[in-house]
């Protein structure tokens, strides 16, 4: 294994694999030199949310429990302007079978790769998903492997990751657990090939039309219970999947109003993701900026060649938190609330806490997922290992809080802040990663994109079409 | 005692931990940090020793839980959980109280009537 001829020589057979281990041919929806069909790779799912719902609920995914968080409503209160405070709810995805709404994506794409007579899936995942995949692979019969990094360059692990690598072996699966390094991906190919298992991906259309139930019933759940829709709905935002097939699933329990999609992250700004040194530094291993940015500017930077998941075709509005802060919800949420769950998972809650404060008492805020809790993977565990890995953790004021040097847990909540990302930028960013990627593919000259680009340029950002031919007039003329 | 009497002995069929290098240092991604590009990427995978007995330290040859076989260097047998509900964080427990104090305080504002 040890040559770097090997790497390269796998790398470059990269699409080839691709294909065959998700069964789907993506070069049929390309249309320019930037452009895809997206709809039409979404529509390559051949199920409706009614037949998703069922194969979820084969395996007694979804249909989780919607919380009011009452007592946490009225601490919001207590800190916001009259009149002010929303209502917060929170939807208990820790309830799925694997304690994380990433159940609803294993779901059917494990569903999946059975009907298209794979033997086996293969997840490259650090977080819930992996165990997601594990839970329902043993469920419908199908061997797994869970691919991980989760080690520094001294052998000293995430406890997080490590819990989630317990818990994928609990269902029976297969986990490799590397070291930093984004050639995971290597890996990952040469798995693929040795195994012909499939590629249970986050970014497969199926990964992702497996959240449009969970949009939808949040909307017939909050309707039922207010007899109106939430105002806003807060997601966690890392690989864009889980904004994107939430949003989708909300569009598609059609209303006359709909809410704000707001997109939450973890800042971790600063660190980089992919060094050694760093690793260690974040008590975050999700959920956080990360990813959430580089995604949400190139989402077609995952592990399939086009992914489904594309988040600023559906998020309003994008706020980032402190870890110090998500920490501080996890701790009330338990004691104001009975409600043991995250960290990681409590991103949104904390967002949506702040967010609350914003908005009308009569308004209705939703947080839409929760994960479970366990060793390693839980507020004490977290901190206790930042410390030991000589992060200064303190009470204060979380603005201070420096990702990698400093964890500074809220004073008082009424500290915890949304703090905005300009969504204007992050679009920006897009089409300047566009006309990269156009330009890697070797698309020729850039001045004739066709208008199939400009229109497709036009549906990711959400930007009319005078907007978007400025920015790529500029980034061209820049060269 | 030698050395090669207290390195820890697995037999055929004992569920071992191995880890193998899969780049060295030289071979890693370009664009990658310099921090990440001086050290190897390793490995670590469990499965059943399908040697007939090896020692801690030595390259063997293992059959994983779904059937597949890997060589690596053997690095423990029984391989365990370690990670916990960590050592007490006291600013949790300040956080915890004044959490507490309020509900009280909120719930008295509220005249009793819950």
């Amino acid at each position: 294994m040890k040559n770097s001829g090997e790497y390269t020589e796998v790398m470059s057979r990269k699409s080839e694999i691709l294909k065959k281990a998700v069964g789907l041919d993506y070069e049929g929806f390309e249309s320019g030199a930037i452009a895809f069909d997206y709809e039409a790779l979404m529509g390559s799912v051949p199920y409706d949310l009614k037949q998703i719902q069922q194969i979820q609920g084969e395996t007694g995914v979804g249909n989780t429990p919607v919380f009011e968080l009452r007592n946490l409503t009225e601490l919001a209160r207590s800190y916001a302007p009259a009149g002010k405070g929303a209502r917060i709810l929170l939807k208990d995805e820790a309830a799925n079978p694997s304690g994380s709404f990433k159940a609803r994506r294993a779901a059917l794409s494990v569903y999946q790769a059975k009907k298209s007579g794979f033997k086996g899936v293969i997840a490259a995942t650090s977080g819930n998903y992996g165990a997601a995949v594990a839970s329902q692979a043993a469920m419908r019969g199908l061997d797994c492997i869970v691919v991980q990094e989760c080690y520094d360059s001294h052998g000293v692990g995430q406890p997080e990751i490590i819990e989630k690598a317990r818990k994928c072996e609990a269902y029976g699966a297969e986990v490799l657990q590397l070291s930093v390094g984004p050639e995971l991906f290597f890996v990952f190919l040469k798995l693929l090939e040795e195994t012909g298992f499939f590629n249970a991906s986050l970014y497969t259309p199926y990964a992702v039309a497996g959240i449009e139930s969970l949009g939808y019933e949040l909307m017939v759940q909050t309707r039922e219970r207010y007899g109106r829709g939430p105002d806003a709905v807060v997601v966690t935002n890392a690989g864009g999947g889980n904004l994107t097939g939430t949003a989708r699933g909300i569009a598609g329990a059609a209303s006359d109003s709909l809410p704000r999609i707001v997109a939450a992250s973890v800042d971790l700004r600063g660190l980089n993701m992919a060094s050694d040194g760093d690793f260690n530094r974040k008590s975050f291993t999700t959920g956080h900026t990360g990813f959430g940015i580089p995604f949400s500017v190139f989402p077609d930077r995952s592990d399939v060649p086009r992914s489904a998941a594309r988040p600023l075709r559906y998020l309003d509005r994008y706020v980032t938190v402190k870890q110090g802060e998500v920490f501080f919800m996890t701790e009330a949420l338990a004691r104001l609330e009975g409600l043991e769950r995250g960290p990681a998972g409590n991103t949104s809650l904390a967002a949506a806490f702040a967010l609350a404060q914003e908005m009308d008492r009569e308004q209705i805020i939703l947080v839409q997922e929760t994960e479970y809790t366990g060793a390693g993977k839980h507020v004490q565990p977290q901190l206790a290992f930042a410390r030991q890995e000589g992060i200064h953790v303190y009470l204060g004021d979380p603005a201070e809080e420096v990702p990698g040097e400093s964890i500074v847990l809220p004073e008082t909540p009424g500290l915890i802040r949304a703090r905005e990302i300009d969504v204007e930028e992050l679009k920006k960013s897009y089409i300047r990663h566009g006309i990269d990627f156009a330009r890697q593919r070797g698309g020729g000259d850039l001045k004739s994109l066709s208008e199939k680009d400009v229109e497709f340029l036009m549906q990711e950002t959400r930007g009319d079409r005078s907007w978007v031919e400025n920015y790529l007039h500029d980034f061209l003329e820049e060269g | 005692m030698s050395e090669e009497r207290t390195t820890p002995k697995a037999r055929k069929g004992d569920w071992v931990r191995i880890q193998r290098t899969v780049l060295e240092p030289g071979e890693r991604a370009e664009h990658i940090p310099e921090d990440t590009r001086k050290v190897p990427l390793e490995m670590w995978a469990k499965g059943f020793l399908l040697d007939e007995e090896a020692r801690v330290g030595e390259v063997v040859e293992i059959e994983t839980g779904i059937g597949r076989r890997m060589k690596g260097i053997m690095e423990s047998i029984n391989p365990g959980y370690r990670h916990s509900f960590g050592e007490t964080v006291p600013e949790l427990l300040k956080i915890g109280r004044q959490l507490r104090a309020w509900r009280w305080e909120h719930e008295s504002g509220r005249g009793g009537d819950g």
